[in-house]
């Protein structure tokens, strides 16, 4: 499957097996070009291969977040296992991500 | 990279009370402050507890507060962002690396695991406030501010040493046994 896919109105970005810093950049800018190319509003990222992320992931979603949320866009979570569940808990993101 | 390994580990099942037990052994890790090896810390840390048997939950734990303070070493202590250029652009990795070394300390003893992460680069110049939950002085690298929440949220204690000019430690511990009933639960 593609790391970044559209679907319908929304970015489909699927998340690599560790999420940090080292690997942040990548995904950040993939992930803009895309919006910026499609137009789309909403994006999802998918955790279903990621088995670790620390706060470097928290800054990826809040990123994408303040670029789509002024025109109506929402954030989502697919595919997130517990850690993930508690990391994006813990860091109060939970707030702007829906956990789906 | 030099790595120093303290005694030998036991191996089997009655480990977990080994430790418990006051036996010790310690580990030093000295390595390159760039981001490739952030997930190679996280990676040896967990490798030295793992004869411990800890819950996966501990493992993702410890693994989680090592590379944030990796990470922090790396990009705040030594300014290494890999991959990112001043306005927070992409660009080519080999244009970032300054020379700087990151150092771990871990020990484990009585059933505590002790990490000791510090780096000799330029310091903090307000402690209290760069711990605050979203404080972070470099929101154009979309840092969220969270590092050191995690480190606490995930560790049992947290103690951070720094020198603006000089560097900064991180030294943060977690007792080893907590979990271990609690997941196999599940
Ligand atoms: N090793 C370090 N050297 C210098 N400054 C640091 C170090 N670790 C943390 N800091 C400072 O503390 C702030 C908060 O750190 P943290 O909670 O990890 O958030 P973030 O890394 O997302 O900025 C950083 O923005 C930085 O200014
Ligand atoms: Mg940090």
């Amino acid at each position: 499957m593609e790391e970044f896919q559209i679907v319908d109105n929304c970015l489909m970005v699927r998340l690599p097996e560790e999420v940090d810093h080292h690997k942040a950049a990548y995904i950040s800018a993939g992930a803009d070009r895309m919006l910026l190319q499609e137009q789309v509003q909403h994006v999802v990222f998918d955790f279903e291969d990621t088995r670790f992320m620390d706060s470097s992931g928290i800054g990826i979603i809040m990123g994408r977040y303040k670029k789509i949320a002024c025109f109506g866009g929402r954030v989502f979570a697919i595919h997130a296992d517990r850690q993930i569940r508690r990391i994006l808990t813990i860091s109060g993101i939970s707030k702007i991500v829906e956990i789906v | 990279m030099t790595v120093k390994q303290g005694s030998a580990a036991v191996c089997g099942k009655r480990n977990r009370d080994a430790a418990k037990g006051g036996e010790r052994n310690e580990m030093e890790l000295c390595f390159d402050a760039v981001s490739s090896n952030e997930s190679f810390a996280r990676v040896a840390v967990a490798a030295f507890v793992s004869h411990l048997d800890p819950t996966l939950e501990e493992l993702a734990d410890i693994k989680t507060a090592v590379s944030e303070a990796v990470t922090n070493a790396i990009i705040h202590g030594y300014e290494n962002f890999y991959g990112y250029g001043r306005h927070g652009e992409l660009r080519p990795a080999y244009l970032t690396v300054h020379p700087g070394k990151v150092r771990i300390r871990c020990v484990l003893e009585g059933g505590v695991l002790h990490i000791e992460v510090s780096d000799r680069g330029k310091g903090i110049e307000d402690i209290d406030r760069a711990m605050e939950p979203l404080f972070t002085t470099r929101p154009e690298l979309e840092r969220s501010g969270m590092g050191f929440a995690f480190m606490e949220a995930f560790m049992d204690d947290l103690e951070v040493e720094s020198e603006p000019g000089r560097g900064t430690t991180v030294r943060m511990s977690k007792k080893m046994d907590a979990g271990a009933w609690i997941d196999s639960e599940e």
